[in-house]
């Protein structure tokens, strides 16, 4: 049977992920080939990268990490950040990824789900959605969570799908950070209404939570950032210990 | 040298890269005659079975691999490049493949159980059972992880299969008929696994 999937992601600007939650904080940097190839090794299902550069002139940088870690780590890679057009799936695509998420770009345009879906097929198409509940609703922001949309989640999930998203990448920005678990009921509901996997994101803190993360139908992948770039949880320990709970794992 | 097929489907560069990796010479070609010159050739694909199999066609690539495999060379097909393979795809109607491999290559849906809850495609990791001793597997245990992504499945391959993966059904995992081989995963995304069975593909 197909196992759940453990994904670090990996935010990347000017060139170097940055580690720390405080984007000013320019110490807090790491070298992206250094830790994709340190996740590699813990035995990392797959990795997204996530280009948060500013700046078109900058995008090179990002393309460059991209093509070294392609060229090392023979894992599924996937992209995500500023994409907004077929040639961005393009660009990136060249560089090795394997998969690209559209997050804002889809919403300001959702027929671009259907053309890169008929141009490089589904499964090489992403949804990605940040969610934040609104007076008792789930609403989808934009710009990295800032900005208010009046798109309602699992209705946006749901035509997500049907225009040929093949996976959904499903950040809840009310536990983001918070680390005090996923959010399992805005997860549930978008579960139960789509047929493609659900990466579940924003909020680990701890092992406990990816193990009751995935009792939850419907939800095949955990991704988390700082919990694994501080060291605090090592991939290895996790996927050994969601095996001991029963979890089918790749180790 | 090993030639990477390319007739227009799909994205190469993870596999020519995972080949330099392992320090296999691959190129990434349409050319006639550098195909005929390789080492061993691999059958790469993407997509839909009858827009490959009629672009292999119009390239004329089609024929090419099958003479090429005839002659002994080690031929591996890869995901849709295994599918390729078979006599016949179900996928859209019935389209004839290479007819290099038996079987047939069907949906996956359609033979799932009505009540399995299964997502399709078959997309993630999925675990290796052998049916068989094969020169690609020497260097790899029973039960390692391998990346599939895949909505078709091939079937009635009889002798030719190699591994399978569970799925609510048993899927093809891995095909050889003499000199030819296919794997249904992706051995150039699946790890230090996958590049163990490129290794071993690259010393046959």
């Amino acid at each position: 049977m197909i196992s759940k999937r453990i994904i670090p992601c990996l935010d990347i600007r000017d060139g170097m992920v940055v580690k720390g939650v405080n984007f000013e904080n320019v110490k807090d940097i790491a070298d992206p080939v250094e830790m994709a190839q340190r996740y590699n090794n813990e035995g990392a299902d797959e990795l997204v990268f996530y280009d948060i550069t500013a700046s078109v002139e900058k995008r090179k940088l990002f393309d460059d990490v991209l093509v070294k870690v392609a060229s090392q780590i023979f894992i599924p890679l996937t992209v995500g950040g500023a994409i907004q057009t077929l040639e961005d799936f393009e660009r990136v695509l060249k560089c090795g990824a394997d998969k690209v998420s559209v997050n804002s770009g889809a919403i300001k345009d959702p027929e671009i789900i259907e053309k890169a879906a008929r141009k490089y097929g589904s499964q090489c198409v992403v949804l990605s959605m940040d969610v934040k509940r609104v007076d008792g609703a789930f609403k989808v922001f934009t710009m990295g969570g800032r900005k208010e949309t009046p798109i309602e989640a699992i209705s946006w999930a749901v035509e997500g799908v049907e225009r040929g998203a093949g996976e959904l990448v499903v950040n809840s920005i009310d536990t983001d950070g918070v680390r005090g678990g996923f959010d399992l009921d805005m997860l549930d509901a978008i579960a139960e209404k789509v047929n493609v996997p659900i990466i579940a994101s924003g909020g680990a803190g701890c092992k406990e939570d990816f193990a009751e993360l995935f009792t939850h139908k419907g939800i095949d992948a955990g991704l988390a950032a700082g919990i694994f770039h501080t060291g605090e949880l090592r991939i290895k320990d996790l996927k050994e210990y969601l095996q001991e709970k029963k979890v089918e794992m790749r180790v | 040298m090993i030639a990477i097929i390319d007739y227009g489907v799909g994205n190469l560069f993870s596999l020519q890269a995972s080949l330099n990796f392992i320090g296999a010479e691959a190129k990434v070609t349409g050319d006639r005659e550098e195909i005929e010159k390789a080492r061993k050739i691999i059958l790469p694909g993407v997509g839909a079975f009858g827009d490959a199999r009629e672009k292999l066609r119009e390239t004329g690539m089609d024929r090419l691999v099958v003479s090429e495999a005839e002659k002994g060379k080690p031929l591996l097909g890869i995901c849709l490049g295994m599918q390729l393979l078979f006599e016949e795809s179900l996928e859209f109607g019935r389209c004839e493949g290479l007819g290099l491999i038996k079987g047939q290559v069907a949906s996956i849906q359609e033979d799932l159980p009505a009540d399995s809850g299964l997502k399709v495609p078959h997309m993630g990791w999925n675990k290796l059972r052998f049916t068989k001793e094969a020169p690609i597997f020497k260097n790899t245990k029973e039960g390692s992880s391998v990346y599939f992504v895949h909505s078709f499945y091939g079937k009635n391959c009889d002798e030719a299969l190699i591994a399978t993966a569970e799925y609510g059904i048993t899927v093809t995992a891995a095909v050889r008929n003499k000199n030819v081989y296919g794997t249904q995963f992706h051995p150039e995304k699946s790890g230090p696994v996958g590049l163990d069975i490129l290794r071993a593909f690259n010393e046959i």
